[in-house]
């Protein structure tokens, strides 16, 4: 089984991230591989261990994007991409998955392709339905339980209303919840043999394509109107005043 | 503006943000809906009530279960030959798939969980929330047709006329996919945490109740889930007197005391009810960001300095296993439940 999983490198969640002189600032947060990009490697792993083959992940950025991509070496990915290009800053979904695909295809043979639900910088959980829509894959968004038998796949889809149970046939594009466990930690061998390890480069001459067109701009990035709340502490009394209390303010708010 | 709006549903049951992106294209201009599915001309009909101009309707045994790429080929065709100038969709899960593919389709982009809109000439501006809201864009698309999915809850679903109808227009359904559909297995009913008006959350704090004795027999670890469902417990009381949905903490659910389906922020759902109600919850900047937007938030929490009173209108600095009681008896008598 020959699985890549696509992994972005964005500000670490628990970063206070705010727009200074129009630009987005992360102070000195870390920039890390994101975090539902972490249960797709994990996803990964398990497969590969169940079914044998290998695990490739890959990213595109720039030099900074490798300790992403490092990470996932260290919890146990076999291999690495960087795809790289000075013409590829600032895609939109649309472009990243035109690049995503061109590199699934360049590396050949791919049976899976993983991808962690959603990115937490810009939150669209798109690039995976798009990467598939070119590949002409079907489309294993939101997979919460995969099971593969020969070139059959069964998925447990996590939708609103619950699980959607699909069946369809490999090469697949998946998209991961948290379902399959906590991402392992990377062992010490891990760290050591990903610190040692070289990660080619892939440049868009090497995808034979020129850098996609962007269509959606942003052009203005705001910090959200500050919330102006003073809380009023409710107090003095038994549990059952406090309640009653309490009751009667939110019933005179009248948002029930 | 021409603009169609994809009304999603499930088993024929509309999800309300739907309604919600048809209101918000009569802001832009006439609204085509698209109704697809199989046995769901009810459904168009409807459509019309909430302000549709004109109805698609592709109505194919076929289209019985949501399988993204037929749904996404019926829509692309219909777009290629009709040129619409904006699609919106709600956001949901299917929607933001769909919405993907056919940009993919026709060669544009999609603005993905907006929760404005404005017209600037031809061109739709569309605030969305980055960063789980952490930061808001103002995004445009330079291609056509303009795609957007519109948060649930953001934009005002416009009142149902049962005075006006309409024909729908039926069209081809495109059948061909990649998937088949074996069945759906429901998990857990209850509120669903995007469409709720009222969410009642619970954090690590419910599990904090050391006057009760646990069963005999058990673990550390298997104390502390004990102890956190009997937490729970008294937070889904709470929730049930209100028609609230449950949340949780990402710690709740990292600690295994509640289903991940549950956890509000960052990494779970973003969520922007009429009330939060927050219990035991801490507020880690996660979860803020998941829940920041909610019109009105209240805590509980045993310690004063906890950062979540920072975001609340009200707040009870005291014990959970107090409070939560009393508030559901007093909530009972006070709306006559």
């Amino acid at each position: 089984m020959k699985i890549i999983v696509c992994i972005k490198q964005v500000p670490d969640s628990a970063a206070k991230v705010v727009v200074e002189g129009g630009k987005v600032s992360w102070g000195d947060a870390p920039l890390v591989i994101n975090p539902w990009d972490e249960y797709a490697v994990e996803a990964a792993l398990q497969q590969k261990e169940a079914l044998g083959g290998t695990v490739t992940a890959i990213s595109i950025g720039g030099e900074s994007a490798k300790e992403a991509i490092k990470h996932a070496l260290a919890m146990g990915a076999d291999d690495a991409i960087l795809i790289s290009d000075p013409a590829l800053a600032n895609l939109d979904t649309q472009a990243a998955a035109q690049v995503l695909a061109a590199a699934i295809r360049k590396a050949g043979g791919v049976d899976m392709a993983f991808f962690g639900r959603q990115a937490i910088d810009g939150d669209s959980g798109i690039t995976p339905s798009q990467t598939a829509r070119l590949l002409g894959w079907p489309a294993l968004t939101l997979s919460a339980v995969i099971k593969v038998d020969g070139g059959n796949v069964r998925v447990e889809r996590a939708i609103e209303e619950g699980r959607q149970i699909v069946t369809a046939k490999l090469p697949a594009v998946f998209s991961l919840v948290k379902d399959f466990g906590e991402p392992r930690y990377p062992s010490f061998m891990g760290i050591r043999k990903a610190s040692r390890a070289e990660i080619p480069a892939w440049s868009l001459g090497d995808l034979g394509m020129v850098a996609p067109a962007t269509v959606i701009s942003w052009p203005e990035v705001m910090n959200p109107p500050s919330r102006e709340v003073t809380c009023e502490v409710i107090g003095g009394g038994s549990p059952q005043e406090i309640a009653e209390k309490l009751a009667d303010k939110i019933l005179a708010e009248k948002i029930l | 503006m021409k603009t169609w709006v994809y009304v999603d549903h499930f088993k024929g049951q509309v999800l309300p943000a739907s309604w919600e992106a048809i209101g918000a294209g009569k802001t832009l201009g006439t609204v085509t809906a698209l109704v697809f599915g199989s046995g769901v001309e009810a459904l168009a009909k409807t459509a019309f009530t909430y302000g549709a101009d004109e109805v698609f309707l592709a109505d194919d045994p076929a289209l019985a279960d949501y399988r993204s790429e037929a749904y996404a080929s019926t829509l692309s065709s219909l777009a290629a030959e009709h040129k619409p100038d904006a699609i919106l969709f709600p956001t949901t899960t299917r929607c933001r798939e769909m919405a993907g593919m056919v940009a993919m389709d026709l060669k544009t982009g999609v603005m993905v969980d907006v929760t404005a809109l404005e017209l600037q000439g031809d061109r739709i501006v569309a605030t969305r929330p980055i960063y789980a809201g952490k930061l808001l864009t103002k995004e445009t698309c330079s291609a056509s047709p303009q795609i957007a999915t519109l948060r649930g809850r953001a934009f005002p679903k416009p009142a149902a006329d049962t005075g006006k109808s309409g024909t729908p227009t039926k069209v081809a359904a495109k059948v061909e996919a990649l998937t088949n559909v074996e069945g759906y297995a429901t998990t857990e009913g209850g509120v669903s945490l995007i469409d709720a008006g009222v969410i009642v959350s619970g954090g690590r704090g419910v599990s904090n109740n050391p006057t009760l004795t646990p069963p005999g027999g058990l673990d550390e670890k298997q104390t502390e889930i004990w102890r956190a469902q009997q937490g729970f417990a008294l937070v889904k009381d709470l929730a049930a007197v209100l028609g609230a949905a449950v949340g949780a903490s990402r710690a709740a659910v990292d600690a295994g005391y509640v289903p991940y389906m549950h956890q509000v922020g960052q990494t779970g759902k973003v969520v922007s009810p009429d009330l939060y109600i927050a219990c035991g919850i801490s507020g880690a900047i996660q979860h803020l960001a998941g829940m920041r937007t909610s019109k009105m938030i209240v805590a509980i929490n045993k310690d004063a300095e906890a950062p979540i009173f920072k975001v609340a209108r009200y707040g009870v600095v005291g014990d959970l296993y107090q409070i939560i009681p009393a508030l559901t008896a007093a909530f009972k008598s006070k709306l006559g439940k």
